[in-house]
């Protein structure tokens, strides 16, 4: 088996947003780059197919030099090799996905597996964009994943229950929280990615299809109030609150 | 034309699909264009309830291949009928279902995709959109590169509006069924309660609830208000027994409710990053230097122990 683990370079979840000079990009003074988490959970679930049943897992990620960091650390982990693909982030899913599947494109993966969606950009769109242009099966925000021969079982999150999808491989599966517990490097893997390929490719310029023209803060809430008294007068008087100047029930 | 694809549930539009619609019909008379309604599955009686939104076409796509969902399968269907028809715009729901295909379909169509966007206009057959990123840390503005447009809708942002028409209907060819892959079946969650992401109330706790068996609190308050229970990622985590679907943040899910309690959270940016769009934010907390308290619309900082209790007494019990 072959797995391809697509991973994106995000800032720390906990970073502070500041918009850039440009007004359309985030500042990135002070930020602190990490694997999105999702992808970790990507990267778990291959890693746990290698050791249950063989399998040679590859990393990629499509960015600049800083991703390099990412893709060593993914390597400790245990992936056989890593690919960067240089490219400018443009924010376009699309732009993302076809890097991606101009690299996978006939290098024989059974399982493509990428985080359900990248901390930041928010599209959750790069893992249904690259099923699509490979002609794959995809399952989407997959919180357990089960592989028979030439096919899947996958559970996903949807309203009113988990959904269960089955379908053909090779496929997409995007991936969850839930779904595994990611590890951490040891020092032996630490050790050992060194003498790991690293590959480097210059991706492709291609146009956007959607780009971000500005970015802003969301508005400030209004300063709200508190509630004087004992339990019964501020249970009393949120609920008279909530009727009568809110609206809200 | 702007094309909408619309998810039915007992014979009425979902309220997402019909956020979505009324949406369109908001662009759609802005821009003089008409707005087409496509409805899929193996029984799709109810498609006219699209007509209430405001939709001048009603495209059906009624086949036994359609009852259950496919990615591909549902991409082929809806990239047909937007070439069919001209579609500038396509618009869903950024539901399960939408966020899954709508992506796929851009990519089929090779076309713009926005997620999740929580507002829209249309100037010159160009849409633009208002998108969270940073999971509601900052909103941006996208514009759009290619002659045909995709874009999610985010549930319980657009306000639903009644704008009734008398449709035209149409049927739509059904694609081969040979699909990569298929839902198989739906296990239902007990209760069958409203999604988190499309839920009005959001009655919440954290590691203030100290146990996971003292979420009945919650549950309780939450029936008496017909909501629904969340969760923090501190409570999700503390190994309570508490699912991850019941977790709100930056990694669990971003709701929009019109009313969010907040009990026992203090309040991280994780966590505001997930409900900070809520429009009312009522705080419960025993400590008053909470951040949440910061957010909060009302506060009240005492024992969510007593204060909870008293609110579902006051609201006539559990019932």
């Amino acid at each position: 088996m072959k797995i391809l683990v697509a991973l994106k370079q995000v800032p720390d979840t906990e970073t502070k947003i500041k918009v850039a000079a440009d007004g359309r990009s985030l500042d990135p003074i002070d930020v602190k780059w990490i694997t999105n988490p999702y992808d970790e959970n990507a990267m778990e679930e291959a890693l746990r197919i290698k050791e249950a049943q063989g399998a040679e897992v590859v990393a990629v990620s499509v960015g600049g030099e800083r991703t390099r960091e990412m893709l060593r650390n993914a390597l400790a982990l245990g992936a056989d090799s890593a690919v960067l693909i240089r490219a400018l982030e443009t924010g376009d899913p699309l732009s993302v996905a076809r890097h991606l599947a101009a690299y996978a494109q006939g290098k024989g993966f059974d399982l493509l597996l990428l985080g359900h969606m990248g901390f930041g950009g928010d599209n959750g769109a790069v893992g249904p964009m690259l099923a699509e242009l490979l002609g794959l099966a995809q399952a989407t925000v997959v919180t357990r994943l089960e592989l028979g021969e030439g096919c899947f079982r996958a559970e996903r999150e949807a309203e009113g229950g988990t959904e269960v999808i089955e379908g053909s491989l090779p496929a997409v599966i995007t991936t969850q929280r839930g779904l595994n517990e990611p590890r951490y490097p040891t020092l032996k893997g630490i050790i050992g990615a060194k003498k790991k390929p690293l590959e480097e490719l210059e991706g492709t310029a291609t146009e956007a299809a959607i780009s971000i023209s500005a970015i802003a803060l969301p508005p400030a809430r209004p300063e709200g109030r508190k509630l004087e008294g004992n339990a019964a007068a501020q249970a009393a008087a949120l609920l008279q609150l909530l009727r009568e100047e809110a609206k809200v029930i | 034309m702007i094309l909408v694809f619309c998810e039915l549930k007992e014979g009425k539009l979902r309220k997402p699909s019909a956020e979505a619609l009324s949406e369109a019909r908001r662009l759609a008379d802005a821009a003089g264009v008409r707005v087409g309604a496509i409805v899929a599955g193996a029984d799709c009686s109810g498609a006219e309830d699209a007509a209430r939104y405001g939709a001048d076409l009603i495209l059906k796509a009624e086949a036994p291949s359609l009852a259950a969902y496919s990615s591909d399968g549902f991409t082929t269907l809806l990239a047909e009928a937007v070439q069919a028809k001209g579609a500038s715009v396509f618009l869903a729901s950024a539901t399960a279902l939408g966020r899954d295909m709508a992506p796929r379909l851009a990519a089929r169509l090779g076309v713009g995709y926005a997620a999740d966007v929580t507002g829209l206009g249309l100037m010159e057959g160009r849409l633009r959109a208002l998108r969270p990123l940073y999971a509601g840390k900052a909103l941006a503005t996208c514009d759009f590169a290619t002659p045909v447009q995709v874009a999610t809708t985010r549930p319980n942002v657009f306000p639903v509006t009644e704008s009734p028409r008398a449709p035209a209907l149409e049927a739509l060819p059904a694609p081969l069924s040979d699909f990569k892959a298929v839902v198989k079946e739906l296990l239902a969650k007990a209760g069958g309660r409203t999604e988190l992401a499309e839920a009005e109330i959001i009655v919440a706790g954290g590691r203030g609830m100290k146990d996971g068996a003292n979420f009945k609190l919650l549950e309780d308050l939450a029936e008496a208000l017909g909501g629904v229970v969340g969760a923090s990622r501190a409570a999700v985590d503390a190994g309570w027994g508490l699912p991850h679907a019941m977790q709100v943040g930056q990694t669990g899910k971003v709701v929009s409710p019109s009313l969010y309690i907040a009990c026992g959270i203090s309040g991280t940016v994780q966590h505001v990053a997930g409900m900070g769009g809520s429009r009312v934010i009522v705080a419960i907390n025993k400590d008053p230097e909470a951040p949440i308290f910061k957010l909060a619309s009302y506060g009240i900082v005492g024992d969510l122990f007593e204060v909870v209790p008293m609110l579902t007494a006051c609201l006539g019990g559990r019932h």
